[in-house]
Protein backbone atom coordinates (compact mmCIF):
# COMPACT_ATOMS: atom_id res chain seq x y z
CA UNK A 1 0.00 0.00 0.00
CA UNK A 2 0.71 3.79 -0.67
CA UNK A 3 2.02 6.43 1.20
CA UNK A 4 -0.09 9.69 1.34
CA UNK A 5 1.95 13.10 0.97
CA UNK A 6 2.03 13.72 4.69
CA UNK A 7 3.56 10.31 5.50
CA UNK A 8 6.00 10.58 2.28
CA UNK A 9 7.23 13.64 2.86
CA UNK A 10 7.97 12.61 6.59
CA UNK A 11 9.76 9.60 5.55
CA UNK A 12 11.89 11.85 3.06
CA UNK A 13 12.88 14.35 5.39
CA UNK A 14 13.75 11.84 8.56
CA UNK A 15 15.09 8.98 5.69
CA UNK A 16 13.59 6.15 6.86
CA UNK A 17 9.99 4.72 6.88
CA UNK A 18 7.76 6.98 8.71
CA UNK A 19 3.98 6.34 9.76
CA UNK A 20 1.30 8.36 11.56
CA UNK A 21 1.70 9.16 15.32
CA UNK A 22 5.22 8.83 14.86
CA UNK A 23 7.49 11.48 16.12
CA UNK A 24 10.34 12.91 14.33
CA UNK A 25 12.85 15.55 14.25
CA UNK A 26 13.10 17.74 11.41
CA UNK A 27 14.86 20.64 9.96
CA UNK A 28 12.28 23.71 8.29
CA UNK A 29 13.46 25.17 5.01
CA UNK A 30 11.71 28.37 6.23
CA UNK A 31 10.27 29.44 9.24
CA UNK A 32 8.07 32.24 9.01
CA UNK A 33 7.09 35.05 11.45
CA UNK A 34 5.76 38.24 11.29
CA UNK A 35 4.80 41.22 14.00
CA UNK A 36 4.92 38.38 16.41
CA UNK A 37 9.22 38.67 15.62
CA UNK A 38 9.84 40.65 18.80
CA UNK A 39 8.12 38.55 20.89
CA UNK A 40 10.18 35.23 19.24
CA UNK A 41 13.40 37.18 19.75
CA UNK A 42 12.67 37.53 23.53
CA UNK A 43 12.30 34.20 24.17
CA UNK A 44 15.23 33.26 21.83
CA UNK A 45 16.77 35.69 24.51
CA UNK A 46 15.25 33.83 27.37
CA UNK A 47 16.57 30.59 25.86
CA UNK A 48 20.11 31.67 26.32
CA UNK A 49 20.40 32.01 22.44
CA UNK A 50 22.59 34.65 20.61
CA UNK A 51 22.98 34.47 17.23
CA UNK A 52 20.38 32.84 14.81
CA UNK A 53 21.89 29.62 13.64
CA UNK A 54 20.19 29.49 9.92
CA UNK A 55 19.30 33.22 9.32
CA UNK A 56 18.67 32.64 6.07
CA UNK A 57 16.30 30.27 6.81
CA UNK A 58 14.24 33.17 8.75
CA UNK A 59 11.31 34.39 6.52
CA UNK A 60 9.77 37.88 8.32
CA UNK A 61 6.71 39.87 6.79
CA UNK A 62 5.35 42.87 8.92
CA UNK A 63 1.29 42.97 8.10
CA UNK A 64 -0.77 42.38 11.03
CA UNK A 65 -0.62 45.53 12.16
CA UNK A 66 0.69 48.15 9.63
CA UNK A 67 1.39 50.73 9.30
CA UNK A 68 1.50 50.78 12.83
CA UNK A 69 -1.91 51.96 14.33
CA UNK A 70 -0.06 53.39 17.93
CA UNK A 71 2.48 54.14 19.37
CA UNK A 72 2.90 50.05 21.01
CA UNK A 73 2.65 49.15 17.57
CA UNK A 74 5.58 51.31 16.37
CA UNK A 75 7.45 50.18 19.03
CA UNK A 76 7.19 46.65 18.35
CA UNK A 77 7.60 47.17 14.82
CA UNK A 78 11.04 49.09 15.37
CA UNK A 79 12.48 46.10 17.60
CA UNK A 80 11.53 43.74 14.61
CA UNK A 81 13.96 46.09 12.67
CA UNK A 82 16.43 46.30 15.09
CA UNK A 83 16.46 42.37 15.37
CA UNK A 84 16.59 42.20 11.41
CA UNK A 85 19.64 44.11 11.08
CA UNK A 86 21.35 42.36 14.38
CA UNK A 87 20.62 38.80 13.22
CA UNK A 88 21.27 39.66 9.39
CA UNK A 89 18.06 38.56 8.21
CA UNK A 90 17.87 39.12 4.72
CA UNK A 91 14.65 37.91 3.63
CA UNK A 92 12.77 40.97 5.61
CA UNK A 93 9.59 42.44 4.21
CA UNK A 94 8.47 45.70 5.86
CA UNK A 95 5.06 47.21 6.20
CA UNK A 96 3.25 47.34 2.93
CA UNK A 97 4.46 44.51 1.54
CA UNK A 98 1.40 42.69 1.97
CA UNK A 99 0.61 39.66 3.72
CA UNK A 100 2.61 36.78 4.98
CA UNK A 101 0.72 34.02 3.04
CA UNK A 102 0.74 36.08 0.21
CA UNK A 103 4.10 37.07 -0.01
CA UNK A 104 6.23 33.75 0.84
CA UNK A 105 4.16 32.24 -2.32
CA UNK A 106 5.59 35.20 -3.93
CA UNK A 107 9.08 35.68 -3.06
CA UNK A 108 9.70 32.45 -4.16
CA UNK A 109 9.81 30.44 -0.70
CA UNK A 110 6.60 28.25 -0.15
CA UNK A 111 7.10 26.10 -3.39
CA UNK A 112 6.67 22.23 -4.06
CA UNK A 113 8.22 19.54 -1.83
CA UNK A 114 9.18 22.45 0.81
CA UNK A 115 8.95 22.13 4.73
CA UNK A 116 7.63 25.58 5.93
CA UNK A 117 6.70 26.54 9.84
CA UNK A 118 5.43 29.41 10.79
CA UNK A 119 4.61 31.04 14.39
CA UNK A 120 0.96 31.57 12.66
CA UNK A 121 -2.31 29.46 12.25
CA UNK A 122 -2.60 30.22 8.62
CA UNK A 123 0.44 28.99 7.38
CA UNK A 124 -1.35 25.80 5.91
CA UNK A 125 -1.97 27.99 3.04
CA UNK A 126 1.52 26.60 1.24
CA UNK A 127 0.35 23.44 0.79
CA UNK A 128 -1.47 24.94 -1.68
CA UNK A 129 1.04 24.99 -4.04
CA UNK A 130 2.16 21.45 -2.39
CA UNK A 131 4.43 22.45 0.43
CA UNK A 132 4.27 20.94 4.08
CA UNK A 133 3.56 23.66 5.85
CA UNK A 134 1.72 24.24 9.68
CA UNK A 135 1.48 26.72 12.13
CA UNK A 136 3.36 26.55 15.32
CA UNK A 137 3.72 28.40 18.55
CA UNK A 138 5.97 31.62 19.18
CA UNK A 139 8.56 29.68 21.32
CA UNK A 140 8.99 27.00 18.89
CA UNK A 141 9.67 29.69 16.15
CA UNK A 142 12.73 30.56 18.83
CA UNK A 143 13.65 26.89 19.42
CA UNK A 144 14.27 26.67 15.37
CA UNK A 145 16.05 29.83 15.50
CA UNK A 146 18.36 28.30 18.17
CA UNK A 147 18.48 24.87 16.91
CA UNK A 148 17.90 24.73 13.13
CA UNK A 149 14.82 21.83 14.38
CA UNK A 150 11.60 21.24 16.07
CA UNK A 151 9.42 18.10 16.68
CA UNK A 152 6.74 17.09 14.44
CA UNK A 153 3.95 14.17 14.87
CA UNK A 154 3.21 12.70 11.11
CA UNK A 155 -0.14 12.87 10.88
CA UNK A 156 -3.16 10.67 9.50
CA UNK A 157 -4.24 11.32 6.26
CA UNK A 158 -7.58 12.02 4.62
CA UNK A 159 -8.46 13.02 1.26
CA UNK A 160 -11.39 15.20 -0.22
CA UNK A 161 -12.24 14.34 -3.78
CA UNK A 162 -13.89 17.27 -5.78
CA UNK A 163 -15.87 16.95 -8.54
CA UNK A 164 -18.24 19.27 -10.74
CA UNK A 165 -18.18 22.36 -11.63
CA UNK A 166 -19.21 25.77 -9.48
CA UNK A 167 -22.02 27.46 -10.61
CA UNK A 168 -21.85 31.53 -11.93
CA UNK A 169 -21.21 33.34 -8.59
CA UNK A 170 -20.36 30.08 -6.38
CA UNK A 171 -16.68 29.29 -5.88
CA UNK A 172 -13.78 28.14 -3.59
CA UNK A 173 -15.18 29.79 -0.61
CA UNK A 174 -17.73 28.48 -0.79
CA UNK A 175 -16.64 25.00 -1.12
CA UNK A 176 -14.67 25.37 2.21
CA UNK A 177 -17.27 26.44 3.60
CA UNK A 178 -19.21 23.73 2.95
CA UNK A 179 -17.10 21.34 4.13
CA UNK A 180 -16.48 23.03 7.32
CA UNK A 181 -19.44 22.70 8.45
CA UNK A 182 -19.82 19.34 7.25
CA UNK A 183 -17.03 18.55 8.95
CA UNK A 184 -16.97 20.50 12.11
CA UNK A 185 -14.07 22.72 13.41
CA UNK A 186 -12.38 20.16 15.02
CA UNK A 187 -13.45 17.56 12.19
CA UNK A 188 -9.98 17.35 10.56
CA UNK A 189 -8.22 17.46 14.13
CA UNK A 190 -4.59 16.65 13.35
CA UNK A 191 -4.76 15.83 10.35
CA UNK A 192 -3.14 16.06 6.57
CA UNK A 193 -6.03 16.98 4.10
CA UNK A 194 -5.40 16.47 0.72
CA UNK A 195 -7.63 18.42 -1.53
CA UNK A 196 -8.17 16.43 -5.07
CA UNK A 197 -10.20 15.47 -7.71
CA UNK A 198 -10.96 16.81 -11.42
CA UNK A 199 -12.47 20.79 -9.82
CA UNK A 200 -8.55 21.21 -8.20
CA UNK A 201 -7.73 20.48 -12.05
CA UNK A 202 -9.56 23.40 -13.48
CA UNK A 203 -9.38 25.83 -10.11
CA UNK A 204 -6.87 28.50 -9.96
CA UNK A 205 -4.02 28.29 -7.81
CA UNK A 206 -5.37 31.44 -5.76
CA UNK A 207 -8.82 29.01 -5.55
CA UNK A 208 -6.24 26.38 -4.17
CA UNK A 209 -5.08 29.05 -1.35
CA UNK A 210 -8.67 29.25 -0.33
CA UNK A 211 -8.70 25.40 0.52
CA UNK A 212 -5.38 25.17 2.40
CA UNK A 213 -5.69 28.41 4.02
CA UNK A 214 -9.00 27.74 5.69
CA UNK A 215 -7.98 23.83 6.16
CA UNK A 216 -6.95 24.68 9.78
CA UNK A 217 -9.95 26.26 10.58
CA UNK A 218 -11.34 22.44 10.90
CA UNK A 219 -8.16 21.58 12.46
CA UNK A 220 -6.55 19.94 10.14
CA UNK A 221 -2.66 20.07 10.63
CA UNK A 222 -1.70 21.12 7.35
CA UNK A 223 -3.97 21.51 3.72
CA UNK A 224 -2.17 19.73 0.58
CA UNK A 225 -3.09 20.30 -3.39
CA UNK A 226 -1.01 18.10 -5.61
CA UNK A 227 1.21 20.27 -7.99
CA UNK A 228 -1.01 19.96 -11.38
CA UNK A 229 -1.06 22.71 -14.80
CA UNK A 230 -2.46 25.44 -12.95
CA UNK A 231 0.13 25.23 -9.97
CA UNK A 232 3.06 24.71 -13.38
CA UNK A 233 1.93 27.58 -15.63
CA UNK A 234 1.61 29.64 -11.67
CA UNK A 235 5.15 28.92 -10.76
CA UNK A 236 6.22 29.36 -14.15
CA UNK A 237 6.12 32.35 -14.27
CA UNK A 238 8.00 33.30 -10.99
CA UNK A 239 11.27 32.69 -9.71
CA UNK A 240 12.51 30.55 -6.95
CA UNK A 241 15.70 28.22 -5.90
CA UNK A 242 15.47 24.69 -6.77
CA UNK A 243 12.83 22.70 -5.27
CA UNK A 244 11.65 18.98 -5.72
CA UNK A 245 7.86 18.01 -5.52
CA UNK A 246 6.52 15.54 -3.13
CA UNK A 247 3.31 13.51 -4.03
CA UNK A 248 0.94 10.94 -2.40
CA UNK A 249 1.04 7.20 -4.14
CA UNK A 250 -1.07 7.01 -6.70
CA UNK A 251 -2.07 3.67 -4.46
CA UNK A 252 -1.79 5.08 -0.92
CA UNK A 253 -4.25 4.72 1.82
CA UNK A 254 -5.92 7.17 3.46
CA UNK A 255 -7.63 7.49 7.05
CA UNK A 256 -11.16 8.09 5.08
CA UNK A 257 -12.11 9.89 1.62
CA UNK A 258 -14.73 12.21 1.66
CA UNK A 259 -16.35 13.24 -1.78
CA UNK A 260 -17.92 16.35 -2.48
CA UNK A 261 -19.86 17.26 -6.22
CA UNK A 262 -19.95 20.84 -6.39
CA UNK A 263 -22.36 21.00 -9.17
CA UNK A 264 -24.78 22.42 -7.08
CA UNK A 265 -23.16 24.14 -4.36
CA UNK A 266 -25.15 27.35 -3.40
CA UNK A 267 -23.07 30.74 -2.10
CA UNK A 268 -22.69 29.82 1.81
CA UNK A 269 -22.06 31.87 4.81
CA UNK A 270 -20.06 31.37 8.01
CA UNK A 271 -23.02 32.74 10.64
CA UNK A 272 -21.72 33.89 14.24
CA UNK A 273 -19.51 33.03 16.38
CA UNK A 274 -18.14 29.78 15.05
CA UNK A 275 -16.63 29.17 11.59
CA UNK A 276 -18.28 25.57 11.27
CA UNK A 277 -22.03 27.49 11.97
CA UNK A 278 -22.58 27.21 7.75
CA UNK A 279 -25.17 27.87 5.81
CA UNK A 280 -26.59 28.10 2.26
CA UNK A 281 -26.53 32.42 1.96
CA UNK A 282 -30.22 32.14 1.44
CA UNK A 283 -30.66 31.60 4.86
CA UNK A 284 -29.34 34.92 6.00
CA UNK A 285 -30.18 37.45 2.93
CA UNK A 286 -31.33 40.60 4.15
CA UNK A 287 -29.27 40.80 7.54
CA UNK A 288 -28.58 44.17 7.42
CA UNK A 289 -24.85 44.85 7.82
CA UNK A 290 -22.79 48.25 8.80
CA UNK A 291 -19.32 46.95 7.04
CA UNK A 292 -18.10 44.65 4.76
CA UNK A 293 -14.09 43.76 4.25
CA UNK A 294 -13.03 41.90 1.20
CA UNK A 295 -9.37 40.99 1.44
CA UNK A 296 -7.22 39.01 3.78
CA UNK A 297 -4.85 35.95 4.07
CA UNK A 298 -7.71 33.93 2.45
CA UNK A 299 -9.93 36.10 -0.03
CA UNK A 300 -7.67 39.28 -0.92
CA UNK A 301 -6.16 37.83 -4.31
CA UNK A 302 -6.73 39.22 -8.13
CA UNK A 303 -9.55 36.44 -8.38
CA UNK A 304 -11.04 37.95 -5.31
CA UNK A 305 -10.88 41.75 -6.52
CA UNK A 306 -12.19 41.08 -10.01
CA UNK A 307 -15.35 38.81 -8.89
CA UNK A 308 -15.83 41.42 -6.37
CA UNK A 309 -15.28 44.34 -9.35
CA UNK A 310 -17.77 42.53 -11.64
CA UNK A 311 -20.40 42.96 -9.26
CA UNK A 312 -19.52 46.78 -8.36
CA UNK A 313 -18.78 47.91 -12.01
CA UNK A 314 -21.85 50.72 -12.51
CA UNK A 315 -23.60 50.15 -8.90
CA UNK A 316 -23.10 51.85 -5.64
CA UNK A 317 -22.48 50.83 -1.93
CA UNK A 318 -25.36 51.38 -0.14
CA UNK A 319 -25.85 53.93 1.57
CA UNK A 320 -25.19 53.32 5.92
CA UNK A 321 -22.62 50.74 4.78
CA UNK A 322 -18.64 50.26 4.45
CA UNK A 323 -16.75 48.60 1.88
CA UNK A 324 -12.79 47.86 3.05
CA UNK A 325 -10.82 46.63 0.71
CA UNK A 326 -7.16 44.92 1.39
CA UNK A 327 -5.17 43.12 -0.76
CA UNK A 328 -3.04 40.33 0.00
CA UNK A 329 0.12 41.99 -1.22
CA UNK A 330 1.75 45.05 -3.09
CA UNK A 331 1.95 42.95 -6.09
CA UNK A 332 -2.11 42.53 -6.62
CA UNK A 333 -2.57 45.84 -5.37
CA UNK A 334 -0.73 46.68 -8.74
CA UNK A 335 -2.60 44.25 -10.99
CA UNK A 336 -5.94 45.23 -9.42
CA UNK A 337 -4.68 48.96 -10.57
CA UNK A 338 -4.14 48.09 -13.80
CA UNK A 339 -7.08 45.37 -14.59
CA UNK A 340 -9.58 48.49 -13.61
CA UNK A 341 -10.72 46.16 -10.73
CA UNK A 342 -9.91 49.38 -8.08
CA UNK A 343 -11.89 51.65 -10.64
CA UNK A 344 -14.61 49.51 -10.33
CA UNK A 345 -14.64 49.14 -6.33
CA UNK A 346 -13.43 52.88 -6.00
CA UNK A 347 -15.99 54.07 -8.00
CA UNK A 348 -18.60 52.19 -6.36
CA UNK A 349 -18.20 53.73 -3.20
CA UNK A 350 -15.43 50.89 -1.38
CA UNK A 351 -12.50 51.94 0.09
CA UNK A 352 -9.24 50.97 -0.85
CA UNK A 353 -6.44 50.32 1.93
CA UNK A 354 -3.39 49.44 2.04
CA UNK A 355 -1.89 45.35 1.64
CA UNK A 356 -2.15 44.18 5.16
CA UNK A 357 -4.04 41.68 7.47
CA UNK A 358 -6.50 45.05 8.30
CA UNK A 359 -9.29 44.75 10.54
CA UNK A 360 -9.30 40.90 10.43
CA UNK A 361 -7.58 40.12 13.57
CA UNK A 362 -8.73 43.40 15.66
CA UNK A 363 -6.26 45.38 15.89
CA UNK A 364 -6.91 48.65 13.68
CA UNK A 365 -8.50 49.72 10.34
CA UNK A 366 -11.64 49.39 10.57
CA UNK A 367 -12.61 47.32 13.95
CA UNK A 368 -16.35 47.71 14.77
CA UNK A 369 -18.49 49.03 17.00
CA UNK A 370 -20.74 46.87 19.83
CA UNK A 371 -23.85 45.95 18.10
CA UNK A 372 -22.25 46.13 14.34
CA UNK A 373 -22.77 43.67 11.91
CA UNK A 374 -19.53 43.07 9.49
CA UNK A 375 -19.68 40.43 6.57
CA UNK A 376 -15.83 39.60 5.67
CA UNK A 377 -14.35 37.47 3.68
CA UNK A 378 -11.34 36.20 6.10
CA UNK A 379 -11.34 33.16 7.92
CA UNK A 380 -12.53 33.52 11.58
CA UNK A 381 -15.71 34.88 12.52
CA UNK A 382 -15.34 34.44 16.51
CA UNK A 383 -16.83 36.81 19.18
CA UNK A 384 -14.51 39.34 19.54
CA UNK A 385 -12.49 38.20 16.74
CA UNK A 386 -12.65 42.54 15.06
CA UNK A 387 -12.44 44.22 18.42
CA UNK A 388 -15.37 43.72 20.16
CA UNK A 389 -17.24 40.58 21.26
CA UNK A 390 -20.47 42.50 21.12
CA UNK A 391 -20.29 42.38 16.94
CA UNK A 392 -21.60 39.86 14.69
CA UNK A 393 -19.42 38.91 12.13
CA UNK A 394 -20.49 36.81 9.06
CA UNK A 395 -17.85 35.54 6.65
CA UNK A 396 -18.68 34.37 2.88
CA UNK A 397 -16.85 35.03 -0.41
CA UNK A 398 -15.61 38.16 -2.81
CA UNK A 399 -19.25 37.64 -4.57
CA UNK A 400 -21.54 37.52 -1.79
CA UNK A 401 -19.39 40.15 0.06
CA UNK A 402 -19.88 42.47 -2.58
CA UNK A 403 -23.58 41.98 -3.55
CA UNK A 404 -23.90 42.47 0.09
CA UNK A 405 -21.73 45.94 -0.12
CA UNK A 406 -24.43 47.11 -2.88
CA UNK A 407 -27.44 45.90 -0.70
CA UNK A 408 -26.22 46.38 2.46
CA UNK A 409 -28.07 43.75 3.45
CA UNK A 410 -26.87 40.26 3.31
CA UNK A 411 -27.03 39.28 -0.70
CA UNK A 412 -27.28 36.21 -2.95
CA UNK A 413 -24.78 37.24 -5.54
CA UNK A 414 -26.03 35.21 -8.24
CA UNK A 415 -28.85 37.86 -9.09
CA UNK A 416 -25.79 40.15 -9.59
CA UNK A 417 -23.50 37.97 -12.38
CA UNK B 1 0.58 16.16 41.29
CA UNK B 2 -1.99 19.26 40.76
CA UNK B 3 -4.96 19.68 43.08
CA UNK B 4 -7.39 22.34 42.87
CA UNK B 5 -10.83 22.99 41.97
CA UNK B 6 -12.97 22.38 38.38
CA UNK B 7 -13.75 25.39 35.77
CA UNK B 8 -16.44 24.13 33.26
CA UNK B 9 -16.41 25.04 30.04
CA UNK B 10 -17.89 23.48 26.69
CA UNK B 11 -16.59 22.37 23.42
CA UNK B 12 -14.52 24.43 20.46
CA UNK B 13 -13.18 27.29 22.61
CA UNK B 14 -11.28 29.23 20.71
CA UNK B 15 -8.32 31.67 21.25
CA UNK B 16 -9.90 34.83 20.42
CA UNK B 17 -12.02 34.02 23.66
CA UNK B 18 -9.46 32.70 25.67
CA UNK B 19 -6.72 35.16 25.06
CA UNK B 20 -8.59 38.30 22.37
CA UNK B 21 -6.01 38.52 19.63
CA UNK B 22 -6.54 42.69 20.55
CA UNK B 23 -3.29 42.37 23.10
CA UNK B 24 -1.31 40.06 21.80
CA UNK B 25 1.05 42.15 20.06
CA UNK B 26 1.44 44.56 22.93
CA UNK B 27 0.77 42.58 26.37
CA UNK B 28 3.85 40.87 27.47
CA UNK B 29 3.90 40.97 31.52
CA UNK B 30 2.83 37.84 32.75
CA UNK B 31 0.71 39.33 35.31
CA UNK B 32 -0.72 41.27 32.76
CA UNK B 33 -1.20 38.66 30.26
CA UNK B 34 -2.68 36.44 32.85
CA UNK B 35 -5.66 38.69 33.79
CA UNK B 36 -7.41 38.67 30.67
CA UNK B 37 -7.42 34.43 30.52
CA UNK B 38 -10.48 33.43 29.42
CA UNK B 39 -11.83 37.78 29.21
CA UNK B 40 -14.26 37.06 26.62
CA UNK B 41 -15.60 33.72 27.83
CA UNK B 42 -15.70 34.12 31.47
CA UNK B 43 -15.08 37.57 32.89
CA UNK B 44 -14.80 36.14 36.03
CA UNK B 45 -12.40 33.98 35.33
CA UNK B 46 -8.84 35.47 35.95
CA UNK B 47 -9.90 37.76 38.93
CA UNK B 48 -11.31 33.94 41.13
CA UNK B 49 -9.07 31.14 39.77
CA UNK B 50 -6.63 30.11 42.89
CA UNK B 51 -3.19 28.21 41.89
CA UNK B 52 -3.70 24.63 40.93
CA UNK B 53 -7.45 24.90 39.33
CA UNK B 54 -8.14 23.16 36.44
CA UNK B 55 -9.79 23.79 33.65
CA UNK B 56 -12.07 21.22 32.18
CA UNK B 57 -13.76 21.63 28.66
CA UNK B 58 -15.14 19.36 26.01
CA UNK B 59 -13.59 18.98 21.84
CA UNK B 60 -11.43 21.40 19.97
CA UNK B 61 -10.04 23.01 23.36
CA UNK B 62 -7.50 25.96 21.62
CA UNK B 63 -8.75 26.06 17.91
CA UNK B 64 -8.05 29.49 15.90
CA UNK B 65 -4.86 31.32 16.21
CA UNK B 66 -1.41 29.62 16.66
CA UNK B 67 -1.03 33.04 19.54
CA UNK B 68 1.03 30.64 22.40
CA UNK B 69 -0.44 33.28 25.45
CA UNK B 70 -3.48 31.08 24.86
CA UNK B 71 -1.63 28.50 27.09
CA UNK B 72 1.08 30.75 28.88
CA UNK B 73 -1.96 33.07 30.01
CA UNK B 74 -3.55 30.10 31.61
CA UNK B 75 0.18 29.07 33.17
CA UNK B 76 0.30 32.57 34.58
CA UNK B 77 -3.12 32.38 36.30
CA UNK B 78 -1.63 29.38 38.06
CA UNK B 79 -3.93 26.69 36.32
CA UNK B 80 -2.56 23.21 37.37
CA UNK B 81 -3.53 21.38 34.34
CA UNK B 82 -6.45 21.44 31.34
CA UNK B 83 -8.21 18.33 30.93
CA UNK B 84 -10.47 17.93 27.75
CA UNK B 85 -12.23 15.90 25.37
CA UNK B 86 -9.56 17.15 22.60
CA UNK B 87 -7.22 19.76 22.03
CA UNK B 88 -6.41 22.24 19.11
CA UNK B 89 -3.38 20.93 17.71
CA UNK B 90 -1.31 24.06 18.64
CA UNK B 91 -2.72 25.33 21.10
CA UNK B 92 -1.65 21.24 22.50
CA UNK B 93 1.91 22.05 21.39
CA UNK B 94 1.94 25.48 23.10
CA UNK B 95 0.72 24.04 26.04
CA UNK B 96 3.67 22.00 25.93
CA UNK B 97 5.68 24.94 25.56
CA UNK B 98 4.49 26.46 28.78
CA UNK B 99 5.01 23.54 30.74
CA UNK B 100 1.20 23.46 30.83
CA UNK B 101 -0.27 19.55 31.89
CA UNK B 102 -2.52 18.46 29.68
CA UNK B 103 -4.97 15.56 29.88
CA UNK B 104 -6.87 13.85 27.53
CA UNK B 105 -10.15 12.14 28.32
CA UNK B 106 -13.43 11.30 26.73
CA UNK B 107 -14.91 10.72 29.70
CA UNK B 108 -13.73 12.74 32.91
CA UNK B 109 -15.13 16.14 31.26
CA UNK B 110 -18.81 14.91 31.16
CA UNK B 111 -18.56 13.96 35.12
CA UNK B 112 -17.12 16.93 36.35
CA UNK B 113 -18.91 20.19 37.02
CA UNK B 114 -17.33 24.01 38.30
CA UNK B 115 -16.53 23.99 41.80
CA UNK B 116 -15.66 20.36 42.03
CA UNK B 117 -12.51 19.56 43.72
CA UNK B 118 -9.84 17.10 41.78
CA UNK B 119 -6.66 16.15 42.00
CA UNK B 120 -4.52 15.06 39.01
CA UNK B 121 -1.34 12.25 39.36
CA UNK B 122 0.71 12.53 36.09
CA UNK B 123 2.67 9.89 36.94
CA UNK B 124 -0.51 7.01 37.60
CA UNK B 125 -2.13 9.04 34.86
CA UNK B 126 -5.51 9.38 36.78
CA UNK B 127 -7.54 11.97 37.56
CA UNK B 128 -9.38 11.65 41.09
CA UNK B 129 -13.03 13.26 41.51
CA UNK B 130 -14.14 14.11 44.79
CA UNK B 131 -16.94 11.19 44.60
CA UNK B 132 -14.04 9.01 44.56
CA UNK B 133 -14.38 8.21 40.68
CA UNK B 134 -11.12 7.13 38.89
CA UNK B 135 -10.27 8.14 35.28
CA UNK B 136 -6.91 7.16 33.62
CA UNK B 137 -5.33 9.14 30.67
CA UNK B 138 -2.74 7.71 28.58
CA UNK B 139 1.20 9.41 29.24
CA UNK B 140 2.50 12.13 27.13
CA UNK B 141 4.54 10.67 24.26
CA UNK B 142 8.41 10.86 26.04
CA UNK B 143 10.02 13.09 23.46
CA UNK B 144 7.20 15.95 24.67
CA UNK B 145 7.04 14.87 28.61
CA UNK B 146 10.56 16.02 28.29
CA UNK B 147 9.39 19.83 27.74
CA UNK B 148 6.57 19.83 30.05
CA UNK B 149 9.00 18.30 32.61
CA UNK B 150 12.26 20.89 32.20
CA UNK B 151 9.17 23.52 32.72
CA UNK B 152 8.37 23.89 29.34
CA UNK B 153 10.29 24.58 26.16
CA UNK B 154 12.54 27.82 27.14
CA UNK B 155 14.45 25.80 29.49
CA UNK B 156 14.73 22.49 27.47
CA UNK B 157 16.43 24.93 24.84
CA UNK B 158 18.29 26.62 27.40
CA UNK B 159 19.43 23.00 29.21
CA UNK B 160 20.42 21.94 25.18
CA UNK B 161 22.60 25.14 24.49
CA UNK B 162 24.20 24.72 27.65
CA UNK B 163 25.22 21.17 26.88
Amino acid sequence: MGKPFAEKIFSARAGRDVVPGEIITVEPDYVLSHDNTAAIAATFAKMGAEKVLHPERLVIVLDHCVPAADAKHAENHKKIREFVAEQGVEHFYDVGRGICHQVLPEEGFARPGRLILGSDSHTTTYGALGAFSAGIGRSEAAAIWATGEIWLMCPESVRMNMTGEFARGVGPKDLILSIIGDVGADGMLYKSVEFAGETMEVMSVAGHMVLANMSVEMGAKNGYVAPNDKTAEWLASRESAEYEAVYPDADASYESELEYDVTDLPPMVAKPHTVDNVAPVEEVVGTAVDQVVLGTCTNGREDDLEEAARILEDRTVASGCRLLVFPASREIWREAMKSGAFEAIEGAGGIIMNAGCGPCLGAHEGVLAPGEVCLSTANRNFKGRMGTPEAEIYLASPATAAATAVEGRIADPRGYL
Amino acid sequence: MVKGKVWKYGDDVNTDVIFPGKYTYTVTDPAEIASHALEDLDPDFAANVKPGDVVVVGRNFGCGSSREQAAFCLKYAGVGAVVAESFARIFYRNAINAGLPMVVSKDAPDALVTGDPVDIDFTAGELRAADGKVFTFPPLPPEVMAIVEAGGLVEYVKRRLNR
